[in-house]
């Protein structure tokens, strides 16, 4: 778990995860983007440290790879929790029902949309559209695509 | 014998309603019966009611069974669906059911039916004969067969195409682009994702002669990070072109360098829009520029850059190996060609549908469409995604052409049609449409940026009954400064669905007490 009480052995090794994850993408056409997709997929999210450390491998400010981070939805700053929702919210899923999914889910694992329960069970996000809008309501259940869903199937997806 | 070919789609949508898991249970119990199978993973017909949709090939046609579930392979098997026999699910002959029949595929015509990866089975069925003709083309005829397609821009603009090639091709630079808009961001869109997951060779193709027609020798497809089914097939059929010299530095023996690089979005729907898409791809945040300059001239990294939607280029290698009059006698007016119709939402029957321009909207609706999914009665359809117009019943009559509906203050967009049933309430729609540009806003300009905001509280005072006189009229002087002030279509746009919603279904915008009253 990479925690806020951080030993330093554990941060230098984050430290090199995050050097290892961008130092590949320097050069490369939207290469800032891709090694902070590269660091949330080793870390789980993107650490702090990786706007200093990306400052540097592209010599660029850190306001810059801050502003970077900050702009797209992907990048996280902290970890989700154990299971990771995401519902899709846009109007073709809104058409058949994707309102009261995301009601029906929300009380179900007692979390705001967009966040994490207490017991870091699961994160909850909302998502404008997975393209499969021609069987809605959709929904991503820890990297698996489901469609014509409903609260209880997603929750089955999330114990199974 | 050789091997027992069935077809199961590796399509998203297929996917995501158990193909993957029927495709399985096929190989386990192949193998328990000790049959000599192969499995080829196809895109998807585009008949998602149907899916997952898998076929066996019968004296040369295809049959299907669908939508088929893992539980029910045990009985396709008793009932010797290899032979093609009767099921429950059987759905016969496919290229037969009148949703296939009816359609004109010029684009999707491979979808569904070939090895998304396999370059021979791609070129067996008219694969590569663009490419082929346009190597032995000068660029300007190159641009001039695009001009004479009429092909217009199938991201939602309608931008004439022949134009934006001529003046890339007119550039003079060291080094020019050829980029691929495929962050299909809009709501009841996914043409985009089927064609790249059911034949991305067909795109790749059309890459590689938009860059000999303008003398581009790099290419970039702009992947949204939704979809990684599609990333996944992609990166494949890069490799798979590059191995037969249909990417590298000598095309197909011509001598000329094309290269394909796949890059993949984080998650922001503004970089659907060009400029802000340059942004992104060059590193940075995805903030709008101003225009001019035009890509066109000053584009990637600031050199010349056709940048187009997916489906554009993707017609690109039909109109090159047919000619582009050929292209032109499909559709009317100035919508030239065929646009595949994405049906969504609450629609009994959703799927793709290519067909030429002129084809009616409710013929979509309700002959191909079915109606709507929950058999409630019909109420309104949002054409063109999320800036797009809520249409009433009475407009399923006009023809999907891009003046025509224009005319009609709506668009065809990206040909996204999304059905609501009349438990839909338009003023939660328009504040929704608020509510999203509120979230995707680049922020760079001001109409945009705070006027999403202001349009979500004008539409609660509303609904609230608060000055309610003034607060429409605030909201129509509202949209109208969007409209005007904003920089790109995102702000520019969002009072689209807004005063559509307005205009025909008023009711829907009384106060909450006097609505609640009512019923």
């Amino acid at each position: 778990m990479l925690d806020l009480d951080l030993t330093l052995r554990e941060r230098l090794g984050m430290e090199k995860i995050i050097q290892e994850a961008l130092s590949g993408h320097v050069g490369e056409t939207g290469g800032l983007i891709t090694g902070l997709r590269h660091v949330q997929e080793r870390c789980g999210f993107v650490p702090s440290e990786t706007v200093r450390i990306a400052a540097e491998l592209f010599n660029i400010s850190q306001a810059e790879v801050r502003g970077v981070i900050s702009f797209y939805a992907d990048f996280r700053d902290k970890k989700p929790g154990q299971h990771h929702i995401r519902l899709c919210v846009a109007e073709a899923c809104q058409s058949v029902g994707a309102r009261a999914i995301e009601e029906d889910l929300l009380n179900r694992f007692a979390v705001r949309m967009g966040e994490t329960d207490a017991a870091d069970f699961v994160t909850i996000e909302p998502v404008y559209c997975l393209g499969l809008c021609s069987c809605a309501p959709a929904a991503e259940v820890n990297g698996k695509l489901i469609a014509r869903v409903d609260g209880q199937r997603i929750a089955d997806e999330v114990v199974s | 014998m050789s091997k027992q070919r069935i077809f199961v789609p590796l399509d998203s949508a297929a996917v995501a309603l158990g193909a993957d898991d029927v495709a399985a249970a096929i190989v386990r119990e192949a193998a328990a019966r000790d049959l000599d199978i192969e499995i080829v993973r196809t895109g998807s017909r585009g008949m998602h009611w149907l899916e997952p949709l898998i076929e066996v090939e019968v004296e040369g046609q295809r049959v299907g069974y669908g939508p088929t579930q893992q539980s029910e392979v045990l009985s396709l098997f008793d009932a010797g669906f290899l032979e093609g026999a009767d099921h429950e699910k059987s759905v016969g002959i496919v290229a037969n059911l009148p949703f296939m029949k009816d359609q004109q595929r010029l684009t999707f015509s491979r979808c569904g039916i070939t090895d998304p990866l396999s370059l021979s089975d791609y070129q067996a069925h008219g694969g590569l004969d663009g490419v082929k003709r346009a190597i032995k083309l000068e660029q300007s005829d190159i641009v001039e067969v695009i001009k004479t397609s009429g092909l217009r821009g199938r991201g939602g603009a309608g931008f004439p195409a022949g134009i934006k090639w001529d003046t890339v091709q007119g550039a003079q630079a060291d080094q020019k682009y050829i980029v691929c808009n495929a962050d299909e961001g809009d709501s009841g869109t996914f043409a985009d994702r089927m064609i790249m997951e059911g034949d991305p060779l067909l795109l790749i193709e059309g890459m590689v002669i938009a860059g000999l027609g303008v003398g581009a020798t790099k290419g970039y497809i702009y992947l949204r990070s939704e979809y990684p089914i599609a990333a996944r097939i992609l990166n494949e059929a890069i490799e798979v072109a590059k191995s037969n010299k249909l990417l590298g530095d000598d095309v197909l023996g011509s001598g000329i360098a094309f290269h394909l690089t796949v890059f993949i979005g984080a998650g922001a729907y503004i970089c659907g829009e060009e400029t802000s898409l340059l942004e992104s791809l060059e590193g940075k945040r995805g903030l709008v520029r101003a225009k001019p300059p035009l890509p066109a001239l000053e584009g990637l990294f600031g050199k010349p850059t056709l940048v187009h939607n997916v489906l554009s280029l993707c017609a690109v290698p039909w109109i090159l190996a047919n000619g582009g009059d050929a292209y032109a006698e499909y559709g009317q007016g100035r919508s030239k060609g065929t646009l595949a119709f994405q049906l969504a939402g609450n629609i009994k029957q959703g799927g793709l549908f290519e067909t030429a321009f002129g084809v009616k909207l409710g013929d979509l609706v309700n002959k191909y469409g079915g109606g709507t999914r929950t058999g409630r009665p019909f109420k309104t359809v949002q054409i063109g995604g999320p800036l797009g117009a809520y249409l009433p019943e009475q407009m399923l009559e006009l023809p999907m052409d891009y003046e025509v509906m224009a005319q009609n203050g709506a668009g065809v967009g990206h040909g996204g049609i999304v059905v609501f049933d009349d438990t839909a309430d338009l003023m939660a729609q328009a504040r929704y449409a608020f509510e999203f540009c509120a979230e995707e806003s680049c922020g760079k300009c001001t109409p945009c940026r705070v006027g999403a905001v202001r349009g979500e509280e004008v539409i609660d005072k509303i609904a609230a009954g608060t000055d309610y006189d003034q607060n429409m009229v605030l909201l129509e002087d509202l949209c109208e400064l969007m409209v005007d002030g904003s920089l790109c279509a995102m702000g520019g746009m969002t009072p689209i669905p807004v005063m559509s919603a307005v205009k025909h279904f008023p009711d829907d915008f009384a106060p909450r007490h006097v609505r609640e009253a009512a019923e």
